[in-house]
């Protein structure tokens, strides 16, 4: 059982919640860079929140599928023929195409079941820099057959149909995809905001910064005006997180995001919070942020909030299941 | 026994991650703490921390996306409780961890401005460097990237104006009072000396990292004949 791949897109790979309990290895977590579209694709198809699913970045693959699947896409929006958000059953020697990002950059295709690579170091996602994971550790090809884990598509989508008749009208909500721009990144003062003046860091959090296109899964460049260090001293290697917004000699911030280096010696002006994370991530090159300087207690907020949006979005699909 | 130095503070890393900072500098001893605490908070398995991580100056904390304490809090607190329960014997900790290293002139790249800045020959170097008792200090930046500390002071030198663009994967390399390998060919300013047939990081090993912090390394020259016998593939 098998989806084959006809197109692979510009960068599409299996990703799942990524491999923890490795840092001190240097082995960053990984994962999908928006694990809420993942968690949502995946309760879509009567997945858990983890399962190994695609990760679609800007210009999205065509798909052949080989047997009945029930697939669901999440995340950024996609030109092409596959309804959003919502449940949708592929049949045998159906193709579907994904085409360009026009909101959000990256979306997430769940299959029922979940897709079935083996483990590496406890984890299906796919670490390109270290080339494992997923399938071989790269992204898809031309010609790949994506493994299906079971054949639960039939029975899952006979539960939807029990539930709401033939047709599924329900969908569930966007949660991380940006209505306008510049977004409002919430970040907490990094550890080294300190070595930057007072100008350099009111500068910081007044710019409309822009996502440069050399971004990747491991940090996004971001451009602007070039941030000037007071004291040029060099700063002792130290621990990194996601999130962390760390400022290298040529004054151009990066964000470090899923598959970041564990450690780094470049100061750390800001660090973005886990809440707003996954909103990062759907930002494509060329879209734009600003931030917004909270207090480590508000970050805690806006965690609990985003969880619990997160949460009932999870638990209202699940009801469609009747779970 | 010494007494326990107490950290400088607790750096919160976002909201889901904590840095407890003992020192700013490089200090082997604080960092041999680092890493009697970082045991002494694994061995707690603390519901909601998912990895802990010794590194340079102190030891950093990352929870669970479900944690919904205060990242900053929890981690003082943790720390307070284990310093005061007592810390696991450094002897205790780590592995030993024997490196062959080629230091023939092929893969010394550096060697030639090494001898230049510090007067001292070649031969020297490599006599110098496998005589050191060194400790991984930190595996950070990529996968089973270790910086190692015990280096003879009188090789210290800092790391390249320029860095080079691509070190070859296994190089072995000093700058900063410290060693390092390279586990992948990735972009680099450190001084290479030499190079290991090892492969530093395998993710399909049982154990992917050669080294892991903590861990005791005794490096041990090779010939070239021997480099490529031992050679692994990754």
């Amino acid at each position: 059982m098998s989806i084959r791949v006809v197109r692979p897109g510009l960068l599409t790979t299996v990703q799942d919640l990524g491999r923890h309990g490795l840092q001190h290895l240097g082995l960053c977590p990984g994962g999908a860079m928006d694990p809420v579209s993942l968690a949502l694709a995946n309760a879509l198809v009567g997945n858990p929140p983890g399962a190994a699913a695609l990760e679609i970045t800007v210009i999205g693959p065509e798909l052949l599928f080989e047997h009945d699947t029930l697939v669901a896409l999440c995340g950024a929006e996609f030109q092409g023929a596959i309804p959003h958000n919502r449940p949708l059953l592929a049949r045998a020697g159906e193709r579907l195409s994904v085409g360009r990002a026009v909101r959000g950059a990256r979306a997430y295709l769940a299959v029922a079941g979940g897709l079935a690579v083996e483990p590496v170091l406890g984890s299906c996602s796919t670490y390109l820099p270290g080339h494992f994971g997923g399938l071989d550790g790269r992204a898809l090809r031309h010609g790949d057959a994506l493994p299906l884990a079971e054949d639960v598509s039939a029975e899952r989508f006979a539960a939807l149909k029990r539930r709401r008749g033939a047709s599924v009208r329900w969908s569930a909500p966007p949660l991380t995809v940006p209505d306008r721009e510049p977004i409002v990144v919430h970040a907490i003062e990094g550890q080294h905001a300190g070595l930057f003046d007072t100008a350099m860091q009111r500068l910081f959090f007044d710019t409309v910064w822009k996502v440069a296109p050399e971004s990747n899964r491991m940090g996004f460049r971001l451009a602007g005006p070039a941030l000037a260090r007071a004291s040029t001293d060099e700063i002792l290697s130290g621990p990194t997180a996601l999130g962390s917004v760390q400022v290298p000699a040529n004054g151009a911030p990066i964000a470090l995001m899923a598959d970041h280096q564990t450690t780094g010696g470049y100061p750390r002006i800001a660090e973005i919070v886990s809440a707003d994370v996954p909103r990062v991530a759907q930002m494509a090159p060329g879209a734009t942020l600003h931030f917004a300087l909270c207090s480590l207690e508000t970050a805690r907020e806006l965690r609990r909030d985003a969880k619990e949006r997160l949460d009932a979005a999870l638990r209202s699909i699940a009801w469609e299941y009747g779970n | 026994m010494a007494r326990l130095p107490k950290p400088l503070g607790v750096v919160p890393l976002g909201d889901l991650a904590a840095y407890v900072e003992f020192s700013r500098t490089l200090d082997l001893e604080v960092n041999a703490v680092a890493q009697r605490l970082a045991a002494a908070i694994v061995a707690r398995a603390v519901p909601g921390i998912r990895d802990v991580v010794p590194a340079l100056g102190g030891v950093a904390l990352h929870f669970d996306p479900g944690f919904d304490g205060d990242v900053a809090k929890t981690a003082a607190e943790l720390v307070e409780l284990c310093m005061k329960k007592g810390l696991p014997d450094a002897d205790d900790l780590g592995r030993e961890v024997e490196v062959p290293v080629c230091y023939d002139a092929e893969f010394a790249l550096d060697m030639g401005e090494i001898t230049e800045r510090l007067k001292i020959s070649s031969e020297e170097i490599i006599n110098r460097h496998v005589a050191g008792e060194y400790r991984v200090l930190m595996v950070g930046f990529s996968p089973g990237h270790p910086y190692i500390g015990g280096l003879d002071p009188d090789l210290s030198m800092p790391r390249r104006a320029t860095p080079r663009a691509m070190v070859p994967a296994g190089s072995i390399a000093i700058a900063n009072q410290q060693t390092v390998v390279y586990p992948y060919a990735i972009s680099g300013g450190w001084n290479i000396i030499g190079r290991t047939p090892l492969v530093a990081f395998d993710a399909s090993r049982g154990s992917p990292s050669l080294f892991a912090p903590g861990d005791r390394v005794r490096f041990y020259a090779i010939d070239r004949r021997e480099f490529e016998m031992r050679k692994e593939n990754p």
